[in-house]
C-alpha cells in the first residue's frame, strides 16, 4: 500500500478536487504518515482526520464569524461518526479550491454541508467497523459503533477508534454510504455548547486584528475622501519624523505608514499631506442620487413578474399608493478591516478575516501579479463580516504594502477609514400601488423597486433587469394575489455596494410588508388575518405567520399608545414571522416592548444556535430601521464613527422570544431570514400605535 | 523614549512607548495582550473596556503617562479566575456570537458588580449601555446578567 506524505496526500486530493462535493475528494485509501513518530492519521475526506490517539479533528471551511459553523459542521461529522464529541478538534481550512464553495454568505454553510459532512462521518465509521470486523474475523452486521469505539456484539468486546484507524486507512472508501433516520439524531437537534465560547470570553481567541508574527511591522493607509479618487502628489517627511515611524510608501489605493506600532502608523497617516486627484465623483451626494431614483418612479420600470390583469379603473375598489425608500448602510462590524502579510520571494501568505478566502486568494494573486498557488490565505476568527468580508480590498492593501516594503506588515483600518471606505447596502425607492375591494379582498399588487444592482457594479456585467438582484424579497412572493406586477430600474449611483446581512431582503420585505399593512388598514381587515388569507393553507409560511400570532397572544388588548405589528418572510430555504410591539410617547419616542419570533429552517442542527442568529438578525434589523443611514457628500460618506452612526444599545434593546417549529424538512438557513420581517413588523407597530405610517427608513416621527 | 511602570494584571511592566500612545495599544502592541479590542478609537464602542484601579475605563482614550503607576486589570487577568460567575453564566447561556465585543462587555460588568453586588436595573443599563455588539447578544447578555444576580442573592 501507498503510503502518502502529508504533502503527497493533498496533492492527491487537489488533482481529484474538481467537483463541489465531500465525494469528489475522497483519495482511493485514506492514509498518510506524519514524519517522525507521530499519530497515525486516518484521513477518509479533505474534512476529517482522525489519529491513532482517537483524536477527531474536523476541517471548517466556512469562516466562523459568529455563526456558529466552528460548532455546528462538526456536530454533523459527530452524529454520524459515533465519535465522543470531547474528541473533536478543529481546524480552520485555508482559502483553497480542494474545499469547494467556500464562500461564507447567502446562509448557505450549513445548507452546503449537512450531506457531505454526514457522509464524511458515515464514511469514516463505516471504515472503523469494517477494520474491527476483519481484525475480529467477524461479519459487520456483528459491530457496533459507539462513543468512539466498535463494539463486537457477539461477545460485547470493544476496540477504541484510534487503534484502527491504520487497519481502516488500507481499507478502500465506500461509496453510497447509509446515513442516520433522524429519529436517531443524538447531536443534531440538540443544545451543543459552542467550541469558541471560552477562548473568546478569556480574550484568549485571535481574530485577525490580534495576529502577530516575528518582525511583523505595523500599516495603516491614507485613501481618497471621495469614491474613485486617487493620489496626486504626497510628502512624507512630517509622518517620517514621527518617532516610530519607519517607512511611507505610495499604493494604488493611497499612502501607506508604516511604524513599529498600530499607534504611530496611525499617528503617521494624519501627518502624511497628500494632494488628491478627487476623480470623476466628487459632485456626488445623498440628494442627487435620490433625485434621480425619483425620475423614475412615474415610469413602468421592465417586468419582473406578471399575474392576472392589472386593473386599477374596475369598479368599486378602494386603491392606494405609496412610495417608500431607504438610505444607503454600512455594515460596521466592530472588528476594523485588517490583514497580516509576508510577500516575499514571490509567494505571499496572508492571515486574513475573510468571508471569502478563495476570492483573496485570487485577488491578491492578481494584484501581486503572482500564480494563485503562490498565495496562501489562512482564514482567522472574525469579529463581525455581515458581507463587508466577501470584499478583499484590505487584504490586497496589505499584500501591496509588505511587497513594497519587502516586510511583514498588520495593516490596521481605523474606524473611520471603515465607515467611510466601506462597500454600502445599496439605498432604493419603491413605488407601490395596490387595491381592494369591497368584501375586503386584495384585487391589484404593485411595486416598482428602483436600486443599484450590487452584481452588475461589481461584475461589471448588464443583467436583465427580471433577473436581477434588486428583484429580491419581491420576486416570487407566496401570497396569491389575484392581479400582480413587479417592476425594477437598476440605477447606477457610482456609491460601491455590496452585499449585507440578507441584501435586498432589507428592503423588498420592508415594502412589501409595509404596504400589505396599509392595504389591509383600507380593506378594514386585520393585519395578521389579512395575510394569512392570502398564504396557501399547507404553506409554512402561513404556518409560522399563525404561530406568531399565537405565540404573542395578537387578539389581546393593548392600552392607548401601544400597538403590535406582524410581517413575514421566506427566503434561504427557511420562513420566519415577527410580532413587534411597541410604545409610541407623545414626544414621538418609540420604545421596542418586546419581539416574538418565529423560524422554521427545516432540520435544526443546533437549536441554541438558530435562536442566537435569529436574536441577533432581529437586533441588526432593528439598527438599521432605527438608526442607519449612511450620507454621501462632496463624493464621499459623512458618517465616520459609532457617534453618528449608531448602533442599536443593551438597554434598546427589546424581549425576543424565539420559538422553532420543529420537523425534518429540508435544511435552511438562519443567518438571515430573521432580518426580513423585522423592520415592516416595527414599523406597523409603530402605525397600530399612533397612526403614522413610516415609508422612509431610518424611522423619524414627527 | 520615556519609560513608564505600570501594574498589568497584578505584575508590574516597564514600557518604552511615546507619553501619548493610547493605553489600549501598549496593551496589545506592546504587551501582547490582545484580548483588549478596537473597535472605535474615540471611546464610544467600549470594546476596549479595562479596569484601571478597579474601574471600568476605555483604554483608547487615555494615554500611557495618564495610565503609569497604576493597577491595570485586562480581560486576560479577570480569566486567571475562569470561576468567576460571569464567565460561567456567559458560558450557560452562550451569550458570544463573533465574541470581539465580550472582552469589553464582560470588564464592564466586572466593574459594575465588584462595586454593586445587586445593582438595579438602571445601573446595568448604564453600565452597559456604552459597550456595542454589531451582532446584537444584547438579549443573552441581559439574561446572563439577571442570572448572576439572582444567583448572588
Amino acid at each position: 500500500m501507498k503510503k502518502y506524505t502529508r504533502r503527497e496526500f493533498v496533492k492527491v486530493v487537489g488533482i481529484s478536487g474538481s467537483g463541489l462535493f465531500l465525494a469528489a475528494y475522497v483519495p482511493a485509501h485514506g492514509f498518510l504518515t506524519k514524519p517522525g513518530d507521530e499519530p497515525k492519521i486516518f484521513a477518509p475526506s479533505v474534512y476529517l482526520k482522525i489519529d491513532s490517539n482517537g483524536i477527531v479533528t474536523i476541517t471548517v471551511h466556512r469562516s466562523e464569524m459568529g455563526q456558529g459553523v466552528q460548532t455546528s459542521l462538526p456536530m454533523m461529522v459527530a452524529e454520524e461518526l459515533e465519535c465522543r464529541w470531547e474528541d473533536i478538534r478543529i481546524e480552520q481550512a485555508d482559502g483553497d479550491p480542494r474545499f469547494g464553495h467556500q464562500s461564507t454568505g447567502g446562509s448557505q454553510s450549513i445548507r452546503r454541508t449537512f450531506e457531505p459532512f454526514r457522509i464524511a462521518g458515515a464514511t469514516a465509521k463505516e471504515m472503523l467497523l469494517s477494520a474491527a470486523a476483519i481484525k475480529w474475523g467477524i461479519e459487520i452486521k456483528d459491530c457496533k459503533a459507539e462513543n468512539g469505539f466498535v463494539f463486537n456484539k457477539l461477545n460485547d468486546k470493544k476496540i477504541s477508534y484510534g487503534e484502527l484507524v491504520e487497519e481502516a486507512a488500507k481499507l478502500p472508501v465506500p461509496a453510497n454510504v447509509k446515513l442516520k433516520d433522524p429519529k436517531d439524531y443524538k447531536i443534531i437537534g440538540k443544545r451543543v455548547h459552542r467550541l469558541d465560547t471560552k477562548p473568546k470570553i478569556y480574550g484568549a481567541a485571535k481574530f485577525g486584528i490580534d495576529v502577530v508574527l516575528p518582525g511583523m511591522l505595523y500599516a495603516s493607509v491614507s485613501r481618497c475622501p471621495t469614491i474613485g479618487g486617487k493620489v496626486k502628489t504626497f510628502n512624507g517627511d512630517k509622518a517620517k519624523e514621527i518617532k516610530g515611524v519607519i517607512d511611507v510608501v505610495e499604493i494604488p489605493q493611497g499612502v501607506a505608514v508604516i511604524a513599529d506600532t498600530t499607534w504611530n502608523s496611525f499617528k503617521g497617516k494624519n501627518a502624511l499631506s497628500i494632494e488628491w486627484d478627487f476623480g470623476p465623483n466628487v459632485d456626488i451626494d445623498t440628494d442627487a442620487i435620490r433625485k434621480n431614483m425619483v425620475l423614475h418612479l412615474e415610469e413602468d420600470g421592465s417586468e419582473i413578474e406578471n399575474r392576472g390583469n392589472l386593473n386599477f379603473d374596475a369598479p368599486d375598489l378602494i386603491t392606494i399608493d405609496a412610495i417608500y425608500e431607504v438610505p444607503f448602510l454600512a455594515h460596521a462590524p466592530l472588528e476594523p478591516m485588517n490583514c497580516i502579510a509576508t510577500v516575499k520571494n514571490g509567494k505571499a501568505e496572508l492571515w486574513a478575516p475573510s468571508q471569502n478566502p478563495q476570492g483573496a486568494r485570487t485577488e491578491v494573486a492578481k494584484a501581486l501579479g503572482f500564480k494563485e498557488e503562490d498565495v496562501v490565505i489562512h482564514v482567522t476568527l472574525i469579529g463581525g463580516a455581515f458581507g463587508r468580508r466577501l470584499i478583499s480590498d484590505w487584504a490586497v492593501e496589505a499584500a501591496l504594502i509588505s511587497k513594497a516594503t519587502g516586510k511583514s506588515i498588520k495593516l490596521t483600518w481605523t474606524r473611520e477609514d471603515d465607515m467611510k471606505h466601506s462597500t454600502f447596502r445599496p439605498a432604493s425607492m419603491h413605488k407601490v400601488k395596490g387595491s381592494v375591494d369591497k368584501s375586503g379582498k386584495l384585487v391589484n399588487f404593485y411595486h416598482h423597486v428602483i436600486a443599484e444592482s450590487i452584481t452588475a457594479q461589481r461584475f461589471n456585467r448588464n443583467i436583465p433587469v427580471k433577473d436581477a438582484d434588486i428583484g429580491e424579497g419581491t420576486r416570487r412572493l407566496a401570497y396569491q394575489f389575484p392581479n400582480l406586477k413587479i417592476t425594477g430600474t437598476i440605477v447606477p449611483t457610482h456609491v460601491p455596494v455590496s452585499w449585507y446581512r440578507s441584501v435586498y431582503n432589507t428592503q423588498n420585505p420592508f415594502v412589501v410588508e409595509s404596504f400589505i399593512d396599509e392595504l389591509a388598514y383600507e380593506a378594514k381587515r386585520d393585519p395578521f388575518e389579512f395575510r394569512r388569507d392570502l398564504l396557501p393553507e399547507d404553506s409554512r409560511l402561513r404556518n409560522v405567520l399563525i404561530e406568531a400570532a399565537n405565540k404573542s397572544n395578537w387578539f389581546s388588548k393593548l392600552p392607548e399608545g401601544k400597538g403590535r405589528g406582524i410581517a413575514c418572510f421566506e427566503g434561504y430555504g427557511s420562513f420566519c414571522a415577527e410580532v413587534i410591539e411597541v410604545s409610541v410617547i407623545q414626544t414621538n419616542e418609540i420604545i421596542i416592548e418586546k419581539v416574538t419570533a418565529v423560524i422554521d429552517c427545516g432540520t435544526v442542527i443546533n437549536p441554541d444556535t438558530v435562536e442566537a442568529q435569529l436574536e441577533g438578525a432581529i437586533v441588526f434589523a432593528l439598527t438599521a430601521a432605527l438608526k442607519g443611514e449612511i450620507t454621501i457628500r462632496d463624493g464621499g460618506v459623512v458618517e465616520k464613527n459609532y457617534d453618528d452612526y449608531q448602533l442599536l444599545t443593551y438597554s434598546e434593546t427589546p424581549v425576543i422570544e424565539c420559538h422553532i417549529i420543529s420537523n425534518f424538512e429540508k435544511v435552511g438557513g438562519v443567518g438571515e431570514v430573521g432580518i426580513g420581517a423585522c423592520a415592516p413588523a416595527l414599523c406597523n407597530a409603530i402605525f397600530a400605535a399612533s397612526g403614522k405610517r413610516v415609508h422612509k427608513l431610518p424611522v423619524k416621527l414627527i | 523614549m520615556p519609560e513608564f511602570k505600570l501594574k498589568v494584571n497584578n505584575r508590574q511592566v516597564k514600557v518604552d512607548v511615546e507619553s501619548d500612545t493610547p493605553l489600549l495599544w501598549v496593551l496589545r502592541d506592546t504587551l501582547g495582550l490582545t484580548g483588549t479590542k478596537y473597535g472605535c478609537g474615540e471611546g464610544i464602542c467600549g470594546s476596549c473596556t479595562v479596569h484601571i484601579n478597579g474601574k471600568a475605563e476605555r483604554s483608547c482614550s487615555i494615554m500611557i503617562k495618564d495610565a503609569a503607576g497604576k493597577s491595570i486589570t485586562t480581560i486576560e487577568g479577570l480569566a486567571e479566575n475562569p470561576d468567576n460567575p460571569i464567565f460561567r453564566s456567559w458560558i450557560e447561556l452562550e451569550v458570544s456570537q463573533c465574541g470581539y465585543c465580550q472582552p469589553g462587555q464582560i470588564m464592564s460588568l466586572a466593574a459594575l458588580l465588584k462595586e454593586k453586588p445587586k445593582p438595579t436595573e438602571t445601573e446595568i443599563n448604564d453600565a452597559m449601555s456604552g459597550i456595542l455588539c454589531r451582532c446584537g447578544t444584547y438579549h443573552r447578555i441581559r439574561k446572563a446578567i439577571e442570572k448572576i444576580v439572582e444567583e448572588g442573592k
